[in-house]
């Protein structure tokens, strides 16, 4: 038993820290640089940071869990706009049916977002530039099977009025609340077909997808409390009242002192869920996507509801980024179900 | 990164459950009931007997110098077989060992790692809690000893102690951090008057109150050098505070695995609230367990934890209270109408983690100006 990480993975976890400090957007304004945003999309791309989970040759995928975490918290920590769960889902829900991804596919969700649908439904943390396809599963007699869908049709003829109600945030494609990952609606009805050659998934295949997708969001809400309670520690030094920094007030020091430990204990599940993925088996797996979960997306939500906090009147603006943290988190404990879906599978699973 | 047993580790797990699973001693759930505390002693001397305590201490005062994440193992285990916790006192291990003499550290380890003797810790005061340098009780040298005179109180274990680790003034003209200096002190001597607390759960063995009048201690019982007495107490509370080094996962663990034993045996018998209450509290104890497991394996790197043991302690204080509430939760209505019940004794005796060892008041503090680097006003 050592948790700690290799050296690899150090390197990694530093080289995507650097890459989205770097490219992300350090303020609100920044997210209408669409020249950063391709820049930051291109790097994340050369870095073969989507590929993580393609077939590495023998149907176990190129990196585990635990890189793909690593990658995840990094870019949630900067609030990087840029896809990276979307594509590496779609990329492992291929690799178990035995086909090559398509490029810059992206899985479409139930309504519910908690797993892949069946025909109409939301296609999360895609890439306005590329994205094409979304997959679906269509079950047959043989259980669930791939099979694709058109994002770019859907998007003209259903997210028209979520096109025109935004003003700020990504590309063409957004209408979620988060600012930083784009949302495709894909209608009921919308024209689906069987992935050439994929084999049916089993119950398994499914199981670790969805334990894969507990540990990537749970590890982006790890990155989204670690970005916002840096950026309001600094403001809480800086920001003076009374002739003092905000920070030196012991009411806001305990905010902020309860925000870092919330972090830290998420951190630890995180990391668990993260290494279960491809370590345990599928059930396991899930009991330890689903506690990190709970723990990570409650405690997300306290942390960035903080920052807001901590940030005072200026923290309630649209143009602090107080709220991009806070709006990442909710999409990232929505997906894949927040503290109250995991907890009420949890109770369920009492009997 | 690997959560696994390696074969030693696995070995080590088998042969500690199959000795769980003919010594389990069925005490009651632990620290609500004083039987409990009465028979600690008990349970200590068989782990240790039976090679299981003291895992990563130095063989030649009776531990094993195994790597710190055995104890990850020996928790998991003593819930997994419903066993009590093991004893917690690594804390003062640490003090004596970090700051003890040679002589100091032959003479006491052994008894202390084997519970051949019983210790309490003689450090807050009526007057003198989270502001513990201001403590007033004093030693004055005469001769080849020092006389104490004061007064100790929440002296866990003080009515059956054999010892105490008493932090002292010894020099009252200097400024308070400075004047203190630790000492180990017979319990059974005139002059020391142990006074039993009974606390909100009714339980009266746990928590005491010490008198001392005219009590005696050899100069060679320092522990340290005189006036390093508040040094030694900053090093015991950062390890009490250290959730690995207390072993209360196995409580944690074990309590949630009872409430769900509850759950499971009457599932229409439960609102969702009382099942979502258990869920919870089984999140936040499989949190603190996973979080030992990290903190152990980043001692593996010798990197050793300052203020980043607040942290842990205000984890380990929500997973405590959280099974508290789960626990009074799933007690329902009985837990207002039976002083005896276990879930109103699991929450009432919750209540004292956000004070012992630190309250959380002062834990956030050093973790807002030590660990965020907040300036101080």
């Amino acid at each position: 038993m050592d948790t700690r990480e290799t050296p690899e993975q150090a390197e990694l976890r530093r080289a995507a820290r650097q890459l989205a400090r770097e490219l992300g957007p350090a303020t609100v304004t920044d997210l209408d640089d669409d020249t950063r945003a391709k820049r930051l999309a291109a790097a994340v791309r050369e870095a073969g940071w989507l590929e993580l989970r393609h077939d590495n040759g023998d149907g176990s995928p190129l990196a585990s869990g635990i890189e793909a975490c690593i990658v995840s918290e990094a870019l949630g920590a900067a609030v990087a706009d840029v896809a990276f769960t979307g594509p590496l889902l779609a990329a492992d829900l291929a690799r178990r049916a035995g086909v090559a991804p398509a490029e810059d596919a992206v899985v479409v969700f139930n309504e519910t977002l908690l797993e892949p649908a069946s025909g109409g439904g939301i296609a999360v943390d895609v890439d306005p530039e590329h994205a094409h396809t979304g997959y679906v599963l269509l079950s047959d007699k043989d259980g669930p099977r791939l099979a694709r869908t058109n994002l770019s049709k859907s998007q003209n003829s259903e997210s028209e009025r979520a096109h025109t109600e935004r003003s700020r945030g990504l590309g063409e494609v957004s209408g979620g609340a988060d600012l930083t990952r784009a949302i495709v609606e894909v209608p009921d009805g919308a024209e689906v077909s069987y992935v050439d050659g994929a084999r049916p998934l089993c119950g398994d295949d499914l199981a670790q997808f969805t334990a894969l997708g507990l540990a990537l969001t749970s590890a982006d809400l790890v990155g989204v409390m670690r970005g916002a309670l840096d950026v309001t520690v600094a403001y809480a030094s800086e920001r003076r009242q009374f002739g003092v920094p905000v920070g030196s007030f012991q009411a806001v020091q305990h905010l902020l002192a309860e925000a870092r430990c919330l972090l830290e204990g998420s951190l630890s599940t995180a990391l668990y869920a993260a290494w279960a993925v491809d370590e345990l088996a599928p059930a396991d797996a899930i009991d330890a996507g689903r506690v990190a979960k709970a723990y990570c997306s409650r405690a997300a939500r306290t942390v960035c509801e903080t920052a807001i906090q901590v940030h005072g009147g200026i923290g309630n603006t649209w143009d602090c980024i107080a709220h991009v943290y806070l709006r990442r988190a909710l999409l990232s404990s929505q997906w894949f179900g927040d503290d109250g879906v995991q907890l009420q599978e949890m109770a369920n699973g009492l009997s | 990164m690997d959560f696994r047993d390696s074969p030693a580790e696995a070995e080590f797990r088998a042969r500690l459950r199959t000795w769980l699973a003919d010594n389990n001693p069925g005490l009651p759930t632990s620290s609500t009931d004083d039987e409990y505390w009465a028979r600690q002693a008990e349970w200590h001397t068989a782990l240790y007997d039976a090679g299981f305590f003291g895992l990563s201490w130095p063989a030649k005062y009776g531990g094993h110098e195994l790597p710190t994440v055995f104890d990850v193992i020996l928790d998991d285990e003593l819930a997994a077989a419903s066993a009590p916790p093991r004893p917690s006192l690594g804390y003062l291990v640490q003090g004596i060992t970090t700051h003890g003499s040679d002589v100091i550290k032959d003479r006491f380890l052994p008894g202390l790692i084997s519970g051949r003797d019983r210790w309490c810790q003689g450090f807050s005061e009526p007057d003198a809690g989270s502001d513990l340098a201001s403590l007033r009780t004093t030693a004055v040298r005469d001769g080849d000893d020092y006389v104490v005179n004061g007064h100790k109180i929440w002296t866990s274990y003080s009515d059956v102690a054999d010892w105490c680790f008493l932090l002292a003034r010894t020099d009252p003209e200097v400024p308070k951090h400075k004047g203190i200096s630790a000492f180990a002190l017979r319990m059974h001597q005139p002059g020391v008057e142990q006074r039993p607390l009974r606390m909100i759960n009714g339980i009266t063995k746990e928590f005491g109150q010490v008198v001392f009048d005219g009590a005696r201690v050899p100069a060679d019982n320092m522990i340290g050098a005189p006036g390093e007495g508040w040094r030694v107490a900053m090093t015991i509370v950062s390890h009490e505070r250290e959730p690995g080094e207390l072993g209360y996962v196995a409580r944690y663990t074990k309590t949630v695995k009872e409430l769900e034993g509850q759950v499971r045996a009457d599932p229409a018998g439960f609102r969702p609230d009382q099942r979502q209450a258990v869920a919870w509290a089984h999140v936040q104890a499989e949190m603190l367990r996973l979080h030992v497991c990290r903190r152990l394996s980043e001692r593996l790197d010798g990197i050793e934890h300052g203020p980043d043991g607040s942290i842990d302690k205000l984890l380990m204080t929500w997973v405590e209270q959280s099974v508290g509430d789960a626990a009074v939760k799933i007690s329902g209505a009985q837990s207002a109408l039976d002083p005896q019940d276990v879930g109103l004794k699991i929450y009432l005796y919750g209540r004292a983690q956000s004070v012992m060892g630190g309250t959380s008041q002062i834990q956030k503090n050093i973790v807002a100006t030590r660990v965020l680097g907040l300036p101080t006003a």
